[in-house]
């Protein structure tokens, strides 16, 4: 049965890993995400509810590598972290992408680059789009801008993550990590079995079977043009991802004059704002990226051809903005405005740097 | 008593040529061939009917090349 | 061609007294000739045939000479990240405990960039085989010093000898993890005689039925030779293991049944 509930962002995560069947989690604390791990461990599912095995590893390192191996036997694993800790995953990505294995992974940012800060960030833009580890390769890239997003997207990304054989990340922000919100929960769904696990990943490691040979999991070819050949395979999985997977959300665009492009917690910012600016006149819209990796080019390309300029906002130095400019193609005026180092704007600063930047002071 | 008789086939191509084999053999039944494999490795190869089968060469052959067999004559 | 010293009256089954185990595929290995990794490999492959858990074993590769031994083991394998074996092994065994799962590491992989994942995984008790392949020597990248390297003996990396004063003291990684509490049976072995190969095979069985048994981590060190890295022929490197080695790395038990037995 459904059930309603006030839950912070990171608590909602825990509780939908345990409610989509996922077998396993394996994390290290690191605000401002800790709550997952310390949901997960109050609640004991391996005791007292479906099984699904929790641990605390003893770093990130090790965490992402014990999702490699639990991915590598076709079990359902995810693992949480925030940005520091997100960079020292960035190793056993490309080993579980160029492995091919599906799993999930959430990011829920912090201010950079090194320590920072423990305030909210959308600074690891780049390093969750565009690969972050060595090597040609992409994950999938979800970005939550509510508590029910936070829950729904572990369904969805553990998802995608086994339907394309890739790692999902679910890229969101202290501000979605932390606030309180309230919340449908799923249904709690079965842990599939052995059998069932089998039968859904031929391809993993759950022991030789007379009908085939010993399975290998692993990123390692020696062979120059069979590496080729591989990557080539990666590429033509990752156009088949960007054909198919490429979501977002469009808030007041149809007689927009002016597109705001935001995600997660600078997204909710921005709908404020668009209150703001419409009750002074200024027709303003927002266009969500829910995917950051595949990013919506299209539908902002089309936009770009009827409206008058376009403000990308972030909890950053502009890093998304330079998606935004590839869609745009020079057609209209597209500026940043962001805020760094854990600060989070106010709708007004985001009105203003409207006006400023692309209104012309206006 | 019977006497113990034994025999090894080497399977020379596989045969790295790395002469432990002859170090573990008690009756100097082993040692490396004068020709080579296709991989340019002097195999190992019998130099007597002395083998008793003990499979001491099998035991600590790296490549796993060496099938023994014994009999009582 | 030299003479036949064949003997086809006795090549019959019944006769058989040894024969490659079906346990390793028919690839034949990379390894340099007279390495340990091809032995430590087939009595592994061994131990695994006779106790019928083929279908039921997952392995995990390291990264340095044996990062390859999923081709010649036939068991369903991962192949890690450079030092990281445990800890996907740790995952595969809580996710599928009714498998048999081991790791089998160098002394790069298990003891410099792998020590965390190494000393956590025992620590805990993760119910699997750890087998070490220690030879001092980095053999994959071209025979740099290893955290295992001798003191005073030359690698690529200290090529006037390991100097202490500099490069620190060679690390006893199996002594080390015997002192865990998670660890339930630690030995150093060898495979350089029939002898010690048959006691690394008994060695091998006994952790694989410890792990039958659920008991915690077992941890099998193989000291082994590296000729190539070590620049000897296969057997004078196996001589040079049995002076120089032994008597810093001793062979033996050193924990059985979770008590210190050295």
């Amino acid at each position: 049965m459904k059930e309603l509930k006030l839950m912070k962002g990171n608590e909602a995560i825990a509780e939908a890993a345990i409610r989509c069947g996922m077998d396993g989690y394996f994390g290290y604390p690191i605000t401002p995400q800790s709550e997952v791990l310390e949901y997960l461990m109050a609640e004991e599912p391996y005791k007292r509810r479906t099984g699904m095995a929790v641990l605390q590893a003893e770093s990130e390192v090790a965490s992402i590598n014990m999702v490699y191996g639990g991915a590598a036997s076709g079990k359902m694993v995810m693992t949480s972290s925030s940005s520091p800790g997100f960079s020292l995953m960035q190793e056993g990505m490309s080993y579980i992408a160029g492995a091919e294995l599906p799993c999930l992974v959430v990011n829920v940012q912090r201010g950079g680059p090194g320590l920072g800060t423990i305030q909210p960030s959308q600074a690891d833009y780049f390093q969750a789009t565009k690969g972050g580890g060595n090597g040609d390769y992409k994950v999938i890239v979800l970005a939550p801008a509510s508590v029910q997003e936070m829950a729904d997207f572990v369904q969805l990304g553990i998802d995608l993550a086994f339907k394309y054989r890739n790692p999902a990340l679910i890229l969101s922000d202290g501000v979605i990590g932390q606030m309180m919100e309230k919340v449908e929960l799923a249904e709690q769904k079965e842990r599939l079995t052995d059998e069932q696990v089998a039968e859904r990943c031929p391809w993993a490691l759950t022991g030789k079977k007379p009908h085939r040979g010993h399975n290998i999991i692993t990123s390692l070819d020696l062979d120059s043009s069979r590496q080729e050949k591989f990557n080539e395979k990666l590429q033509a999985k990752y156009r088949e991802i960007e054909k198919n997977e490429v979501r977002f959300e469009e808030i007041s665009c149809e007689d927009a004059d002016y597109i705001a492009i935001a995600f997660g917690s600078s997204a909710r910012l921005c709908q404020k704002a668009i209150d703001l600016c419409r009750a002074e006149g200024i027709k303003l819209g927002l266009l969500r990226p829910i995917t950051l990796y595949p990013f919506p080019y299209a539908p902002i390309e089309k936009l770009a051809q009827r409206v008058k300029g376009f403000l990308v906002v972030e909890l950053n130095a502009g890093q998304m903005i330079e998606d935004v400019n590839l869609a745009v193609k020079g057609k209209v005026q597209v500026e940043h405005f962001g805020r760094m180092g854990g600060i989070i704007p106010t709708p007004d600063e985001i009105v203003a740097a409207l006006k400023t930047k692309i209104l012309g002071g206006k | 008593m019977a006497n113990i008789i034994g025999d090894v086939v080497i399977d020379i191509e596989k045969c790295k040529g790395c002469g432990v084999c002859m170090t573990g053999c008690p009756k100097g039944v082993l040692a490396l061939s004068k020709d080579v494999n296709s991989k340019g490795y002097n195999f190992a190869m019998k130099v007597n009917a002395d083998c008793i089968g003990c499979a001491s060469c099998a035991m600590i052959c790296p490549d796993g090349v060496i099938t023994v067999y014994r009999a009582k004559e | 061609m030299s003479e036949n010293f064949d003997r086809p009256e006795i090549r019959k089954p019944e006769n058989l007294i040894y024969s490659r185990t079906k346990v390793l595929t028919d690839n034949i290995m990379h390894y340099c000739p007279g390495c340990g990794h091809g032995t430590a490999h087939r009595i592994l492959a061994e131990v695994i045939d006779e106790m019928g858990i083929q279908n039921d074993t997952i392995g995990v590769a390291p990264v340095g000479c044996s990062v390859l031994a999923y081709n010649y083991l036939d068991v369903d394998m991962a192949e890690a990240a450079h030092g990281r074996a445990p800890a996907l092994a740790t995952a595969i065994k809580r996710l599928n405990p009714n498998k048999f799962v081991f790791t089998y590491q160098g002394d790069g992989d298990l003891a410099a960039i792998g020590t965390g994942e190494t000393i956590h995984a025992c620590n805990r008790g993760e119910k699997i085989v750890i087998i070490f392949i220690n030879n001092g020597i980095y053999g994959m990248t071209g025979g740099q010093m290893a955290p295992t390297t001798l003191e005073g003996m030359k690698t690529a990396t200290c090529p006037y000898g390991r100097d202490i004063s500099i490069m620190g003291n060679p690390l006893k990684m199996t002594e080390l993890v015997s002192h865990l509490k998670g660890t339930y049976y630690v030995t150093r072995q060898s495979v350089q005689t029939p002898a010690s190969v048959r006691k690394t095979k008994a060695a091998l069985r006994k952790a694989f039925e410890y792990q039958k048994d659920g008991k915690g981590a077992c941890f099998v060190e193989i000291v082994s030779s590296c000729n190539s890295g070590w620049k000897m022929t296969p057997v004078q490197a196996n001589k040079w293991m049995e002076e120089n080695m032994f008597p810093f790395y001793e062979l033996g038990d050193i924990k059985v049944d979770g008590e210190l037995v050295k």
